[in-house]
């Protein structure tokens, strides 16, 4: 409509007014149980069991968590932190790395049973890990792999999501591309690593951070198979934390490890932000 | 600089046959444009001998060396895609440089080679741009660059310019024919547009439905063509068909006589067996062209000079040729030489 400026979306005066206050309540009412934990982290045990909870930050910022990250409950934050972070990595380019791969085979060459080959790999979309646990289990107890970081990466590294999504993307990318690199002479693998890879780049990195968050955050895996303090990661370790029986809870300590716990996938997320909104901007392939 | 031959080159997708058996000799340095619509099997003759299809039956030869099995890269080829298939992120030195860098060719001679195509298609200014920097013009000059560099012994186009909008079409025509020119290199060139396979060819290969329904130089193709497929594809507009028996002609029934519209003249009805009624009229300037619906039935366009007056809608007029402009086809669309 002429004269009518701005678009649908826009709105002016009170109303934007009201959307923002909305926003604000919204985002509050969200964080306000992690400003709570953070509190929490700051403060002495006896401040948190005598009613009512604090609302501002106490004085033992740096002693909660320099006993949580050198003595922790059962074992130090920092081993748990290392620990889920090679966890968290070794899934999530575990899970890109042989996606990757597979997509290729499945799109780019004709083998038999190629479709075959795609439907088994599809069929695993059904069988979360929560059903498979048990055999999973026993697999790899038998492979002597409790405890150990191949244990905790290797079963979950087989990603269907993952192969579907590259295969989708790699239909996408013009035949006559690996026309052009046959006739310039590039053989299948150089082909996968000089175009199909760098132009993969954004694909890549959206998914890295969903995996690396979806590894950093696998809770009943690592409670299965790691027995040993040392080998726990920082998201079952929480939970490790809490006090059985009569024994009493360091809530300081638990809260500065929730806080910890989740200081990585946040970082995932804002360090690929840049990446991801890039790929989503570069609409030409 | 090299030769190229097909010999009886078939091709067959399971049982289905779609290319019948393809002969040819091309001579070093000559420009050969394969023309037809879509779905003759140009596109499949092209990628056979480039290598990106098998061959099912007969042989190709590059330099007379039998190249049926051997892959793209070791056939000394090079070859321009319809959508330039440009690697998107790579700059423009990089993309004409892939092939060389594959080839494990020296860094400076990489640099030098890649300068001296710059330098050819006046691309020097954009070759730190990446493809989707560059215009559509431009992107199918690194295409043409990214095969000139590797200094090929043969030139495959594939639709080259199918992409490009019509000015920017007929400059790159001439560009790529000066280029073939002054290169010399031995160049194939698939196109459906008949008027770039006449002006780039110095022979052309005119398929109809996986057979080459005539091989020969372009004016000698427009002017003698072998079937009536051939007659009614290349010219524009197309040659008129008539019922030959019409014309009083001895010939087997369902024959058909062809006339190409330059040759028709409009006389007045009486002087005349053919008589139409003007559908309309084009006038182009230097010339006009008049459509008209024949009395019994059938279309025929006529092409006269611009300067002549150009008969009113609904106008009834008689056609007339000379006999030697007339051409006959059989029922079976091939010719009769009579």
């Amino acid at each position: 409509m002429a004269g009518q400026s701005g678009g649908m979306v826009e709105k002016r005066g009170r109303g934007l007014w009201l959307t923002h206050l909305g926003l604000i309540i919204g985002i509050a009412f969200i964080f306000f149980p992690i400003w709570l934990a953070f509190v929490a982290s700051t403060v002495e045990q006896q401040d948190i069991v005598r009613p009512p909870m604090p609302l501002l930050p106490g004085d033992q910022l740096v002693e909660n968590y320099t006993r949580a990250l050198t003595a922790g409950i059962n074992a130090p934050v920092a081993t748990m932190l290392m620990n889920s972070l090679i966890m968290a990595l070794g899934i999530a380019l575990g899970k890109i790395a042989i996606s990757l791969l597979s997509a290729f085979a499945i799109v780019y060459f004709r083998f038999p049973g190629r479709m075959v080959f795609f439907w088994l790999i599809f069929l695993t979309l059904m069988l979360p890990v929560e059903v498979r646990i048990v055999p999973t289990y026993e697999v790899i107890a038998n492979f002597g792999m409790l405890n150990s970081y191949s244990g905790l990466i290797l079963p979950l590294v087989a990603s269907a999501t993952a192969t579907f999504l590259f295969r989708q993307f790699f239909m996408t990318v013009p035949d006559e591309l690996a026309e052009a690199a046959r006739v310039d002479g590039a053989g299948p693998m150089r082909f996968f690593f000089d175009i199909l890879l760098p132009m993969s780049r954004t694909n890549i990195a959206a998914l890295f951070v969903i995996l690396f968050i979806y590894g950093w955050n696998q809770y009943l895996w690592p409670l299965l198979i790691t027995t040993d303090p040392s080998m726990n990661t920082i998201v079952m370790g929480i939970k490790q934390m809490f006090p059985s029986g009569d024994d009493f809870a360091h809530w300081p300590t638990i809260m500065a490890t929730s806080i910890l716990a989740m200081v990585p996938p946040v970082l995932v997320v804002i360090g690929m932000q840049r990446l991801f909104v890039r790929g989503l901007v570069e609409s030409e392939k | 600089m090299a030769t190229v031959s097909l010999k009886d080159l078939r091709k067959s997708y399971g049982k289905t046959e779609v290319i019948h058996g393809v002969d040819i000799d091309i001579a070093d340095g000559e420009f050969i444009v394969i023309v037809g619509p879509s779905g003759c099997g140009k596109s499949t003759l092209l990628r056979m001998v480039a290598g990106l299809e098998t061959v099912t039956s007969g042989e190709v030869r590059i330099d007379d060396r039998q190249v049926n099995d051997v892959e793209p890269m070791d056939r000394d080829i090079a070859m321009v895609f319809q959508n330039y298939a440009l690697y998107p992120h790579m700059s423009v030195f990089d993309n004409m440089a892939y092939g060389l860098k594959i080839a494990r060719v020296p860094r400076d001679e990489i640099e030098a080679r890649v300068a001296n195509a710059a330098e050819i298609l006046q691309l020097k200014p954009y070759l730190k741009r990446k493809p989707r920097e560059l215009s559509g013009g431009q992107r199918q000059r690194v295409a043409m660059g990214r095969a000139i560099v590797r200094k090929p012994a043969v030139f495959l186009f594939d639709e080259p310019l199918s992409n490009l909008d019509a000015k920017l079409r007929v400059q790159m025509r001439l560009e790529i024919k000066s280029l073939q020119r002054e290169l010399g290199v031995t160049s194939l060139y698939v196109t459906h547009d008949q008027v770039e396979a006449m002006t780039l060819a110095d022979r052309m290969i005119v398929m109809n439905q996986g057979v080459a329904d005539q091989i020969g130089k372009p004016l000698d193709v427009y002017s003698d063509p072998a079937t009536e497929f051939v007659a009614g594809f290349i010219g524009s507009p197309p040659t008129n068909f008539l019922p030959a028996d019409r014309v009083g002609l001895n010939v087997p029934d369902q024959s058909k006589l062809g006339i190409r519209p330059e040759h028709v003249r409009l006389v007045d009805q009486t002087e005349s067996d053919f008589a139409g009624a003007v559908v309309y009229s084009e006038p182009l300037g230097a010339e006009t062209l008049v459509h008209l619906k024949l009395l019994d039935g059938g279309d025929v366009t006529v092409r006269q000079d611009g300067a002549l007056p150009i008969p009113a809608e609904g106008t009834n007029c008689g056609l007339a040729w000379s006999a030697s402009d007339q051409m006959v086809f059989s029922s079976d669309g091939s010719r009769q030489r009579l």
